[in-house]
């Protein structure tokens, strides 16, 4: 019975939270267009963001292409098809894979970065001091880290999309004899603006929400240290949660506009 | 260890007759059904040390974040130089923080700038008020050596000890030029040397640049040393005023129980 009574409880608090989470939403688009503009911290957050993350990216993009091809290729040679596996991984990888899994590992190394960072400042005043010394800390701070998250993810896409393609060519290159240039040609002739496109947008809309929630949870970081393992830990469940259903409703709408 | 504390001298004036720096009137503020600040009254004078003193969770640290607009109060009336904190729009707001320097209790250093971009940070917003400087090195070299840390400036705060970042911390406070200084706990977490050293500071600090200090401590050593008027805070009203020696002397309970403790 007390489980029962509990539900409502934890559903209202999710509710809150997510209100919570509008708001600051909300509030990020007011001081991002208000002045004045913080330029060289946005610089600095979008090569820390871009720096943290490109090695990770690189080597999960690579494993993911060399293991895509590996596990799809007898398959393909099933149905008589191995000489389509450059559209269906090219297809799949820029679409699908290479934003997802990119925005994952980003999840996890930026949002919990960021989830920890202000959670700690929270916890030792730092942002009280910011502000006692004139500088709005949600201008400097959180401004800065979503703007930096929004721009530099894309980024890291193509990158992770480039180095994914090219594990999987070099498969096909030792498995099937195929050149990296016909491999290369066949992907891009595969793709269309309608693979280009959606995966791009969605991709910024990935950065806003890691750069979102990784911000919320550390900028309303409470309970002291034990706070900021909560903020860290909190913001790449609820990004990673966040995410799928950000893909979820870009996969409906790119459906709408470009028929897949 | 605490005798060596007694050695300095504690400062002796009278506070009437000065200009009013600072002034809170029936201040209320809760959380939940938690009344934190109940009707709370003080006044800082031109040139005083005040101190405030009360039990953990009696609403000191409240009372200060109120005073600077990082905490809305339910309700009272808060001015700061003649102006009423709750009035003010978010610009004129910053511009009068120039005017209020606050010492947080942990320092409170942002620990991913080194020492001299800790103090360059300030200046960024106040760069009127200094005269539009722009080789902002001679002012942190001027800071860091009224607290003898000049030697710091390019170090990260996790590389000095807990009493250098405190004295950091103070020449952060100083590079605007404040007319007020808010201490938040300055002692706490010291050893009793470097808590000596951080009260001398303080001393020198209202002397050299002619500040008002609004000084929250639980150190008995501190607030003897330093207070002109000390205000206990019980139950987040004040529930006794006057200066050291009138309180030390008070045979009321509870200022009694604090005295001694």
């Amino acid at each position: 019975m007390a489980q029962v009574l509990k539900a409502p409880k934890k559903l209202r608090e999710f509710f809150i939270e997510i209100g919570e989470l509008s708001y600051f939403a909300s509030r990020f688009f007011k001081e991002f267009l208000r002045p004045p503009y913080e330029f060289k911290e946005l610089l600095r957050q979008c090569y820390q963001m871009g720096n943290r993350s490109l090695v990770l990216v690189l080597v999960t993009g690579f494993i993911i292409g060399l293991v895509m091809d590996l596990q799809s290729r007898p398959t393909m040679i099933q149905f008589g098809a191995v000489s389509m596996m450059p559209n269906m991984v090219g297809i799949t990888i820029v679409r699908e894979l290479g934003p997802i899994i990119t925005a994952l590992v980003c999840a996890g190394r930026i949002a919990s970065g960021i989830g920890a960072e202000l959670g700690s400042m929270r916890v030792t005043e730092q942002i009280d001091a910011m502000e006692v010394s004139g500088t709005n800390p949600f201008k400097y701070l959180v401004v800065t880290r979503i703007v930096a998250t929004t721009l530099m993810l894309p980024l890291l896409v193509v990158l992770g999309d480039a180095v994914a393609l090219y594990g999987s060519a070099l498969v096909e290159y030792f498995k099937g004899g195929v050149s990296f240039q016909l491999y290369f040609n066949t992907v891009f002739k595969a793709l269309s603006y309608g693979d280009l496109v959606p995966a791009t947008v969605k991709s910024f809309f990935f950065g806003f929400a890691i750069g979102l929630v990784g911000c919320f949870k550390g900028y309303y970081s409470k309970k002291g240290t034990a706070g900021v393992g909560v903020a860290a830990n909190t913001a790449v469940v609820f990004t990673s949660m966040l995410l799928f259903v950000i893909d979820f409703i870009a996969v409906f709408i790119s459906d709408i506009f470009y028929d897949l | 260890m605490m005798e060596a504390k007694n050695d300095i001298a504690p400062i002796k004036k009278q506070p009437a007759q000065r200009e009013v720096i600072l002034q809170i009137k029936n201040l209320n503020k809760s959380f939940g059904d938690n009344k934190v600040l109940n009707g709370f009254d003080m006044t800082l004078y031109k040139g005083e040390n005040l101190v405030v003193m009360g039990k953990s969770g009696s609403g000191k640290s409240v009372m200060i974040k109120c005073l600077v607009g990082l905490m809305q109060a339910d309700s009272g009336y808060i001015s700061v130089m003649g102006k009423e904190i709750k009035t003010l729009d978010r610009d004129t707001l910053d511009a009068l923080r120039s005017d209020i320097g606050f010492l947080f209790q942990g320092s409170a250093l942002y620990d991913s700038m080194t020492v001299r971009e800790n103090l360059e940070f300030p200046m960024r917003r106040h760069k009127k008020k200094l005269g539009n400087v722009t080789d902002t090195e001679p002012l942190v070299l001027e800071a860091l050596k009224s607290v003898g840390l000049a030697h710091t400036m390019d170090l990260m705060p996790n590389e000095l000890s807990g009493g250098m970042q405190r004295r950091v911390a103070l020449a952060r406070t100083l590079i605007l030029r404040p007319k007020i200084i808010l201490y938040d706990e300055p002692t706490s977490g010291l050893d009793p040397i470097t808590s000596k050293e951080i009260i001398e500071l303080m001393r020198n600090i209202q002397k050299k640049y002619d500040t008002s200090s609004l000084i929250i401590t639980h150190d008995m050593d501190c607030a003897r040393v330093i207070s002109e008027r000390m205000i206990l805070l019980v139950d987040g009203t004040n529930y006794a005023e006057g200066t050291y020696e009138e309180l030390i002397q008070s045979d009321d309970p509870k200022v009694e129980a604090f005295f001694k403790k």
